[in-house]
């Protein structure tokens, strides 16, 4: 979504309050804390709801009544065979593999071109920083949509059109990872890169050695939104890709409504299909994507 | 989930306009510790990997927009100067009023829902310390979801005989089911909603962390006063994350009038009944891909974006500041 997030400078923020204060904490139970917790689980079933719903829809046989008055969560003849349609009829294999190599593409290309910038941003002394930080920061600003067509008719002009790396390319070192990057060395304490120098190091043995080793922590979050941003984008990839061999999930699934446009639990198998892996990813890596909401307000 | 919060630091970030501000004091003073390198391409290699892709794709893509404005190119021809033509041809172009008019109520619609609403629930979440790490965790998962595939999810829930409608019949709330999917302004307003679905964790883990910088004996006095939930939140807590409001009103405007996935899935890529649902972002890649494409007029349509995300991006800063001041 936006790009406009600014990084903050700080690379170690506060975890979130559970602890926040509540304005009372009497043990008796109060009709303010039944309100509460009743609009807490309202919401948690807006959220909740459509996906257990796509989830029974996906599973439900094929003879099975779609449009119950009233509907009915719990399928009858439970099956996986729309699992199965969809994969048929549709390469979803494929499209994973083609977006997972895209996002790795822009993860090694944020982690590694984002980390050496931001480290001679944050920690060299040259003639032209300021300037360099600058076009960084100008770039920030600059809205993808805007620049969306020129940036078409150069991957075109580059004979990249239709290839994976046109669809990594734009986001391949984002503007904002620099900042955040340079935002961690520059808050590193100056005394390590000065005892390594002493001891004779030059800049790359004190980037590998000294510095990087301290920022792991923001490599990781720039990793992790690095990897959703690219596996969630869909516009540049709708623009850039014309054969469907080349298509990656979300523009491959765009194609779901058009082909299964009569049974919607096909899309609801197709949908459920897309979900898992980054419903485990996020499983997995939880707690960075948080960290690095509270250390950038940056988001996939 | 430790209260140990770095509370000095948090505070300096979110007190001062909610985002950082470049402190040129801090490094020119900074630069006397920057280290040494021996070679004066060192430097230069270290951000030749960024600057290239950085230059390369939105440095010079923006120049070249500019430039495109103002002319009258194709896909397949590069056009002539013609002045401000694309501009003047806009305001003809019944597509683009439409866009900016659906671009426009999207911002103002959604940008007040997303200020409050999460808002609101980072609260009741944040005073229910034990369920909080759950809720976090479920409300931020629509996030990471991919735009197409919540349309697709909505679109199934919204659709003619989707789990809405049905469920109204249920209710006898109506006899006919709402057209979610093909009325012009319903569908638009479905979007609004689908975009609030996505987005609320979002902002709702950026409240999260703002409120725990809020001063807790304020509460404790809150309490003494006899003031209750509302009031408290009203006189507590909403003073104490106005800054951290500004953010999200200028991260979500930004969002808002930049809105294409939800809408082109729900409209399932055509734009609505007669392009009724384009907004600036459709538009642009309508005009200026394809083999049709009139990258000239596309190139114009963005300057145009530009300015207003760049208006908007302003506006903020300029309420922040007078906040601040006053």
């Amino acid at each position: 979504m936006s790009h406009l997030d600014l990084p903050r400078t700080q690379t170690r923020a506060p975890r979130t309050g559970t602890k926040a204060p509540g304005p009372r904490r009497r043990r008796r139970i109060l009709p303010g804390t039944v309100a509460r917790y009743a609009v807490l689980v309202l919401m948690a079933l807006l959220l909740a709801g459509p996906l257990v719903w796509q989830l029974s829809l996906s599973l439900k046989g094929a003879g099975e009544p779609l449009y119950d008055r009233p509907p009915r969560l719990i399928p009858e003849h439970p099956t996986f065979e729309h699992f199965g349609t969809v994969l048929d009829r549709i390469p979803v294999p494929r499209y994973l593999y083609n977006s997972l190599l895209v996002a790795v593409m822009a993860v090694v290309g944020n982690v590694v071109g984002a980390t050496c910038a931001g480290y001679a941003l944050g920690k060299l002394r040259f003639r032209g920083r300021g300037v360099v930080t600058v076009l960084v920061v100008a770039a920030l600003l600059v809205p993808s949509e805007t620049v969306l067509v020129s940036q078409f008719l150069i991957v075109r002009e580059a004979g990249l059109a239709d290839t994976l790396v046109a669809v990594a390319l734009p986001t391949l070192v984002a503007a904002l990872n620099v900042l955040l990057m340079r935002n961690a060395f520059a808050s590193l304490p100056p005394e390590f890169e000065e005892a390594a120098v002493v001891d004779g190091a030059n800049a790359w043995q004190r980037f590998i050695r000294v510095s990087v080793p301290q920022v792991k922590g923001v490599m990781t979050v720039v990793a992790v939104f690095s990897f959703v941003g690219s596996w969630n984008d869909f516009l540049w990839p709708l623009i850039v890709l014309s054969d469907e061999q080349n298509y990656t999930l979300t523009v491959g699934l765009n194609r779901l409504r058009g082909t299964f446009y009569d049974d919607p639990r096909l899309i609801a198998a197709g949908t459920i299909i897309a979900l898992v892996p980054i419903i485990a990813f996020f499983a997995v890596l939880q707690r960075y994507f948080f960290r690095g909401l509270e250390a950038g307000g940056l988001k996939g | 989930m430790t209260a140990t919060a770095p509370r000095a630091t948090a505070q300096r970030t979110t007190a001062r306009g909610g985002f950082p501000r470049w402190r040129s004091g801090r490094s020119l003073r900074r630069r006397d510790r920057l280290a040494t390198h021996r070679w004066f391409l060192t430097p230069w290699l270290f951000l030749a990997p960024a600057l290239t892709v950085i230059v390369l794709m939105v440095l010079v893509p923006f120049v070249n927009t500019l430039q495109l404005a103002f002319t009258d190119s194709t896909l397949l021809r590069t056009g002539d100067f013609v002045g401000l033509d694309n501009f003047r041809k806009m305001f003809d172009d019944e597509r683009f009023s439409t866009a900016l008019l659906n671009s426009t109520l999207y911002t103002v619609c959604v940008v007040p829902v997303m200020v409050v609403l999460p808002l609101m629930l980072a609260a009741l979440v944040a005073s229910t310390p034990r369920l909080a790490g759950f809720f976090r965790t479920a409300m931020y998962l629509p996030v990471i979801m991919s735009p197409v595939v919540v349309g697709l999810i909505w679109t199934n829930m919204l659709d003619k005989q989707g789990l809405v409608n049905e469920l109204a019949a249920t209710l006898h709330i109506v006899s006919e089911p709402f057209p979610f999917l093909s009325d012009r302004w319903l569908l638009l307003f479905s979007a609004m909603f689908v975009t609030v679905w996505m987005g609320l964790g979002y902002y709702m883990v950026i409240y999260l962390a703002a409120l725990v910088n809020i001063d807790r004996s304020l509460y404790d006095a809150a309490a003494v006063d006899g003031a209750g939930t509302i009031r408290t939140f009203l006189d507590v807590t909403v003073p104490g994350v106005r800054s951290t409001m500004a953010l999200v009103a200028l991260l979500s405007s930004v969002a808002a009038f930049r809105v294409f996935g939800e809408i082109y899935v729900l409209t399932d890529g055509t734009g609505g009944v007669g392009g009724g649902d384009l907004t600036m972002t459709m538009l642009i890649q309508r005009e200026g891909t394809g083999l049709q494409a009139r990258t000239g007029y596309a190139g114009a349509i963005s300057l145009v974006m530009f300015v207003i995300l760049g208006g908007l991006l302003l506006a903020q800063l300029a309420v922040q500041r007078k906040q601040r001041n006053s």
